[in-house]
Order: C-alpha cells, then sequence, then structure tokens
C-alpha cells in the first residue's frame, strides 16, 4: 500500500487519527488508550499485514509522553510510525504489545525502565538495566540526578 | 630517620627522595631482587568493559605482545591475578561487581585505569546518571593512562611505569616498621 492508501485504510478502522506526513514515514497520532484495538488490527489484517515492529521508544514532551511503534510489513514492504500520546504523565499506562509481537516484551521493559511507562498486562515488567533499587526514571526530563552538572 | 628529614629539602623539592631503610644494604638488596622478581612476573586479571578492552587485546596479541614485559598469564580468577587493568566505562551497576573483585586479589595488588571513561568517566558520556566519574572513587589506582582508546605502546608504557613503581618499593622496610 502506499500513503494515501493506508491513510485510507486506517481512517476507516479510526476515524480520530491525525497524520502527519514530514518524517521519513508516515506518522499515525492517536491516543493511548485507542492504541490496542488499533494495533491489534494493523498486525491481523492481511490487507496491512505489519509483522515486525522494528522500533519501540517513548519521547518526553514535558507536559505528557508519547509512545513512539515503528511497524514494517514484510510481504507489502511498507512502513507507518504510529505515536500514541499518554496525557497522564504521572501515572502513565497503556496496553502492552507483546502478545502481538514477542520482541516488546525487552522493548517494553526499557521503556519502563527509563521512562516509568506501566504496561498493562506484560508478563513480567521489572527494570531492564538499571539495578532494582533505582529510584526515578532517568530519561524523563525532570529527572534530578545530584551527580550531574546541570547546564 | 632526622638525616632523612634534612635530605628532603624544600616542598617544592622536584622529585622523589626514597628512604633508604634501617639495616643497610643488606635489606635495600634483598628488596633489589624482590622486586625485581615480582615487577617481571605481573598477572593481570582479564577484565575489559568496553572499548580500551580492545586495545588491551591488541596488546596482548602478537604484534605488541606484552609477554615481553611478563604480563602474558592474564588470570579469569581474581584470585590469582596481582594486576586488574580496568579496560573500559564502569557503570554504578558494575562498580560493586569491580569493587568485589579488587577485594578478592591477593596482596600486594595494582591497578591501571586505562583510558578517558576510567580515569574521569570519559568524553562521551561525563554527563549521565548511569557512569562513574572515575575508577578512583571505587578502588584505588597506581598508574592512569589517558587515551580514548590509549594506545598499545601507551598501556605497554603504563605497565613499565607500573614496574618502576614496583622496583621502588621496599618490602623489608615495611616489615620492619610492622613489627617496630
Amino acid at each position: 500500500m502506499n500513503t494515501e492508501e493506508l491513510k485510507s485504510s486506517i481512517s476507516a478502522i479510526l476515524p480520530s487519527v491525525i497524520y502527519d506526513e514530514t518524517g521519513e514515514f508516515l506518522n499515525v497520532n492517536i491516543a493511548s488508550e485507542e492504541l490496542y484495538p488499533l494495533i491489534n488490527e494493523l498486525r491481523s489484517n492481511s490487507e496491512f499485514d505489519f509483522d515486525y515492529l522494528f522500533c519501540l521508544t517513548c519521547i518526553d514532551w514535558k507536559d505528557h509522553l508519547m509512545m513512539v511503534y515503528h511497524l514494517l510489513s514484510k510481504t507489502h514492504q511498507h512502513t507507518i510510525v504510529l505515536k500514541a500520546k499518554i496525557s497522564n504523565r504521572e501515572n502513565a499506562e497503556i496496553e502492552t504489545v507483546c502478545n502481538i509481537w514477542r520482541t516488546a516484551e525487552l522493548l517494553e521493559r526499557e521503556v519502563f525502565d527509563l521512562f516509568g511507562v506501566k504496561f498493562i498486562n506484560h508478563p513480567d515488567l521489572r527494570r531492564l538495566f538499571l539495578s532494582d533499587d533505582w529510584n526515578g526514571y532517568p530519561l524523563r526530563k525532570d529527572y534530578v540526578d545530584e551527580n550531574m552538572i546541570s547546564l | 630517620m632526622e638525616i632523612n628529614k634534612s635530605m628532603e629539602g624544600p616542598l617544592t623539592f622536584p622529585g622523589q627522595v626514597h628512604e633508604t631503610a634501617d639495616g643497610g644494604i643488606l635489606v635495600t638488596k634483598l628488596d633489589d631482587v624482590i622486586n625485581w622478581a615480582r615487577s617481571n612476573s605481573l598477572w593481570p586479571l582479564v577484565f575489559g568493559t568496553s572499548c580500551c578492552a580492545i586495545e588491551m587485546m591488541s596488546t596482548a596479541g602478537a604484534k605488541h605482545d606484552w609477554s615481553r614485559f611478563g604480563f602474558e598469564v592474564a588470570r579469569a580468577t581474581p584470585r590469582q591475578a596481582d594486576l586488574i587493568i580496568v579496560a573500559g566505562t564502569i557503570v554504578m551497576k558494575m562498580a560493586p561487581v569491580l569493587k568485589r573483585l579488587y577485594d578478592q586479589m591477593p596482596e600486594p595488588k595494582y591497578v591501571i585505569a586505562m583510558g578517558a571513561c576510567t580515569i574521569s568517566g570519559g568524553p562521551f558520556f561525563y554527563n549521565t546518571y548511569s557512569v562513574v566519574k572515575g575508577v578512583d572513587h571505587v578502588i584505588p589506582v597506581d598508574v592512569y593512562i589517558p587515551g580514548c582508546p590509549p594506545r598499545p605502546e601507551a598501556l605497554l608504557h603504563s605497565m613499565i611505569t607500573l614496574q618502576e613503581k614496583i622496583k621502588n618499593e621496599q618490602y623489608f622496610k615495611k616489615k620492619i616498621e610492622d613489627v617496630r
């Protein structure tokens, strides 16, 4: 599918999405509550067949967090970037995608470790890189470390 | 000891004054022999945490060959090692492990801090939450060797510098002072 076909097909599933074509890939902006039904459809529908999650990360925009999913279909050779806005920054929660792509298990643990996003239904949500007794989430913009030099 | 006091000179004396041990020529000669033997057979611990370790392996390899200086018996256990070459970034999670390894080494033990990361936290990762800002926050260091990473020649230079340090140690004098 090309970009226009992807846009019309995704809008048919979820009309509220907002598109952004400034980047290399088509950006699909949604709210965090809408994530799971949409992403499940993108994986299971053979028209999309996004069988490869090649990047899962998070952005801290100071007033909200944003989960970013890079999806690729090996059969159709199309790519999209799904961006899910998490408005509740203090108690950030989003549905896990572990049961759709197994690779998300470690990627989500990394995001939990560094951004503090809690993944609902994740089978093993522990810190990945930092020690278990670490305080805070270092990649958040408001993280304070007295050993670091503030510029 | 008074004679040594007068030999020290002003505080800004540009060099080292090595005190002579009580016990005269016999003890110093014995020290020379023991130190010669110790300094030419230093067993390093196999320990590398990042890119400096690649240079360290290169130093051990055929082209640079640290066995010319008596370092070839790299040990995988700290209990048999005399020397730890800290080759690479030490993160907060690694620091207690490094401390434990150092504690497990038998005396006398030596540390070479290899590269910018072990000296100060490094050129890339200095201002971050995860990196120890210099390995001397965790264990005492004998020789610092700057570079990112240091070339094998530089590592060999630091090893020879450590040998010089060991050759100037006074083992028997320490023993005599312990007895007193």
